[in-house]
C-alpha cells in the first residue's frame, strides 16, 4: 500500500521541483504561448489604424486603450511577445554556446591562453555593455539581426569567464586526475567530466541574461536601433507613448508591465534552475 | 615472482615545484622559491609485491605516487615501466601504460564525478579502453560491483548516495575495470573510519592475491603499512631514507629516522605508553634544503660528516638499503616494542 503511494508520488514530481522554477515556468510558458500564437488572443490587428478611436483610454472594447494611431495597445503588447521572446533566445543562445566552449578550453589550458583571454575580458568590460552594443549596431546599421550580432560579440565574454573560472576549480579535483590516469583525452575530460560540473553558473546566468536581453532589446527599440516601427515591440511601444505620458499613460505603461513580468519569469526560472542543478554531495 | 626485472623502477627522480613568487622577491631580483618535493629518489617495485611508502606529511610520498602514474612529470631522472621510460610514451603506448598502471585516490568525495552514475563511471573506462564489446559492458559492470562487494543496484546510483568506504570501493572498481598490473593507492583509507578502513584494506589484499596485482601503497599509518606491505620505503623530505622488508623495518630499522618514526607511533596498550619524546626539532623547509643529511638537524646520532655530506642509499643486509653514514645502525638486537604490531589480525 505504502509502496503504491511512493510510486504515485514519484510519478507526480512537480511538488519536488523548486517553487521558483514552477512559478517562473508558468509565466514563461504563458509568454511562450503568446509568442507562438499571438493572433489567438489578440483581439485586433496590431498594426491596424482606427481613426475613430485615437488615444482612447482603457475600456471594454480596448482593455489597454489605444495609441495615437488608434492601434489596440493590448493586441500590440501580445504581438510584441513574438519579437521579445525571440530576442530573449536569439540574443543569448549564441553567446552562451560560444562562450561556454571558449571558457572550457581557456580554463583547462590556463597559462598563455588564459592571459590572452583575460585581456579580452578586460577590454570588453571596460566599456559599459549598452554603449558597446550601440557602437556596434551603429556600425552595422539598426535592425534585429544586427542587434543579435552586436550582443553576441560582447556577451560571450561573460559566459566564457564564468565557465573558465569554474573549470579551473574542477580540473584540480581528483576525479579529473582519475580521468587523466585512465588515459582519457583532454576533450573527453573537458566535455564529459568537467563541463557538466562547471556549466551550472553559466546556465543560471543564461536564464537571467534572457531577461536582460529583453531589457536591452527594448532599450535599443526605444532608441530606434533594434526592432523598427511599426513592428510591435515593447521598447518601440514605450518610445511611441513617451510624448503622451501625461494624456495617455496606457500606451507606455502596459508594455512596461509586460517587460517586468517577463523579466520576473526569467529571474524566477533562473533561481529555480540553480536550485535544481545544485550538486548533491 | 619474477625478480629479474622490476615492473616499475624509479631512477634518481627529482621533482621541483615553483613556489610563490612575491613582488618583494621580484623587486629584489631574487629567483622564485623552489619547493624540492622529490630529491634523487631511487626505488624499485617488483612484480606482485606490495611496496609501502611511508613518511610524515609533506615528505613527498604523494608526489612520488603521482610521478608513477604520470600525473607529474619528473624533472630529473626517469620512471621506467618494464624498463621503458614512461615520459617517452606517446599515443597508443601511453594509453596502454595508463591502462596497466592505475591509481586509487585519497579523497572519496573528490575522486568520483558527482554527475555520473556508477555504471557510467565504470562503463566509460571499459568503453574507452575497449575492454569488452559494447553489449557485454553491463555484464562486466555487474562483475566489477560483485568484485568490490557492492550491491547490484549500485550501478544506477550517483556517488553522493554512497558512504566514504563504498566510494573508495567504487574507486577500486574503476581502477580494476581496465585490468591493470599495478595499482598505486595514495592514502587509500586515511579519510575513512577505522572500522571501514579494515574492510577496504582487506578487500584490496584479497583482490591483490586473486588478480596478481602489484600494489604501491602510500600511507602515513605505520601499522597499516606493516600489515599489508612486503617491503617498505621510508621517505623524509623528498628522499628515501630506508628501504627494507616489512618485518626488517619494524623489528630492526636501519636508519635513525625510521627508528624515530616507529617510536613516535602511539602504543595501543596504555601500560606500554611512555612519555619519551621521540624527535626534537622541526622539519627543515623543503624550500631551503640543508647541504648534508636532511635529517641531521633532528638526528640523535648526528656527527660532523652528516652536516656536510649527504648520505646516499646504500645496501645494508639482505634487501635492505639505508641512506645514513652510520652503516651498522640497527644491526644488534631487534627492539621488543609491539611484538606483533598487527592492527588487523
Amino acid at each position: 500500500m505504502s509502496a503504491d503511494w511512493a510510486a504515485a508520488r514519484s510519478a507526480f514530481r512537480l511538488k519536488a521541483l523548486p517553487r521558483s522554477l514552477v512559478s517562473g515556468g508558468v509565466i514563461l510558458g504563458l509568454s511562450l504561448v503568446l509568442a507562438l500564437w499571438p493572433s489567438l488572443l489578440a483581439p485586433y490587428d496590431p498594426t491596424a489604424f482606427d481613426y475613430s478611436a485615437l488615444l482612447a483610454p482603457p475600456s471594454w472594447a480596448h482593455p489597454f486603450g489605444t495609441d495615437n494611431f488608434g492601434r489596440d495597445v493590448l493586441s500590440r503588447v501580445i504581438h510584441a511577445y513574438t519579437i521579445d521572446m525571440q530576442i530573449a533566445i536569439f540574443a543569448t543562445i549564441g553567446p552562451f554556446i560560444f562562450g561556454t566552449i571558449v571558457g572550457a578550453f581557456v580554463g583547462y589550458a590556463g597559462g598563455l591562453w588564459e592571459a590572452i583571454f583575460g585581456r579580452i575580458v578586460d577590454a570588453t568590460i571596460t566599456f559599459p555593455f549598452l554603449v558597446l552594443v550601440i557602437a556596434i549596431v551603429s556600425v552595422l546599421g539598426p535592425g534585429l539581426g544586427n542587434m543579435y550580432v552586436a550582443v553576441g560579440v560582447v556577451g560571450w565574454v561573460f559566459y566564457a569567464r564564468l565557465v573558465a573560472a569554474e573549470i579551473k576549480v574542477q580540473k584540480r579535483l581528483d576525479y579529473a586526475d582519475a580521468g587523466r590516469v585512465m588515459g582519457y583525452t583532454p576533450l573527453r575530460i573537458i566535455f564529459r567530466h568537467l563541463l557538466p560540473n562547471a556549466i551550472t553558473p553559466a546556465i543560471v546566468y543564461w536564464v537571467t541574461d534572457m531577461a536582460l536581453a529583453i531589457l536591452l532589446g527594448s532599450s535599443l527599440g526605444y532608441l530606434g536601433l533594434g526592432a523598427q516601427p511599426p513592428a510591435a515591440e515593447w521598447g518601440v511601444q514605450i518610445a511611441d507613448g513617451k510624448n503622451f505620458m501625461n494624456t495617455a499613460w496606457w500606451i507606455s505603461v502596459f508594455p512596461g508591465v509586460a517587460i517586468v513580468l517577463t523579466g520576473l519569469g526569467f529571474s524566477l526560472a533562473g533561481d529555480g534552475v540553480a536550485e535544481l542543478l545544485r550538486v548533491r554531495r | 615472482m619474477n625478480a629479474t626485472l622490476p615492473i616499475l623502477s624509479i631512477d634518481g627522480v627529482s621533482k621541483r615545484f615553483r613556489g610563490p613568487y612575491s613582488l618583494m622577491r621580484r623587486l629584489k631580483g631574487e629567483p622564485p622559491l623552489i619547493v624540492h618535493a622529490l630529491n634523487n629518489v631511487t626505488l624499485e617495485v617488483h612484480r606482485g609485491e606490495t611496496l609501502g611508502i611511508v613518511g610524515e606529511s609533506g615528505c613527498g610520498k604523494s608526489t612520488l605516487a603521482r610521478c608513477l602514474v604520470r600525473l607529474h612529470e619528473a624533472d630529473d631522472g626517469a620512471v621506467r615501466f618494464e624498463g621503458k621510460d614512461i615520459s617517452l610514451f606517446r599515443g597508443t603506448e601511453r594509453r596502454a601504460f595508463n591502462r596497466r598502471v592505475q591509481m586509487i585516490f585519497q579523497d572519496p568525495y573528490g575522486s568520483l564525478n558527482p554527475r555520473m552514475t556508477v555504471s557510467q563511471i565504470l562503463g566509460e573506462a571499459l568503453f574507452v579502453h575497449r575492454m569488452r564489446p559494447k553489449p557485454e559492458i553491463p555484464g562486466r559492470i555487474a562483475e566489477l560491483l560483485d568484485l568490490v562487494r557492492l550491491p547490484q543496484d549500485a550501478a544506477g546510483r550517483y556517488p553522493h548516495e554512497f558512504s566514504g568506504g563504498q566510494r573508495q570501493r567504487i574507486g577500486i572498481a574503476r581502477a580494476l575495470a581496465v585490468e591493470p598490473d599495478v595499482i598505486v593507492a595514495d592514502e587509500l583509507v586515511s579519510a575513512l573510519d577505522v572500522s571501514v578502513q579494515a574492510q577496504v584494506i582487506n578487500l584490496l589484499l584479497q583482490l591483490q592475491s586473486r588478480l596478481h596485482l602489484t600494489v604501491v601503497f602510500v600511507a602515513h599509518d605505520l601499522r597499516l603499512v606493516r600489515h599489508i606491505s612486503h617491503r617498505v620505503a621510508v621517505m623524509y623530505l623528498g628522499q628515501v631514507m630506508e628501504v627494507n622488508t616489512s618485518e626488517g623495518l619494524f623489528t630492526a630499522p636501519r636508519h635513525p629516522y625510521s627508528k624515530a618514526l616507529l617510536e613516535a607511533a602511539p602504543e595501543l596498550d596504555p601500560g606500554q605508553r611512555n612519555r619519551k619524546v621521540a624527535l626534537r626539532g622541526e622539519l627543515p623547509s623543503p624550500l631551503n634544503l640543508p647541504p648534508g643529511c636532511p635529517f641531521a638537524g633532528r638526528c640523535p646520532h648526528v656527527f660532523d660528516r652528516c652536516r656536510t655530506e649527504r648520505p646516499l642509499l646504500s645496501p645494508r643486509g639482505r634487501g635492505q638499503f639505508a641512506a645514513c653514514h652510520l652503516t651498522d645502525f640497527g644491526t644488534p638486537a631487534p627492539n621488543a616494542n609491539n611484538p606483533t604490531g598487527l592492527l588487523f589480525p
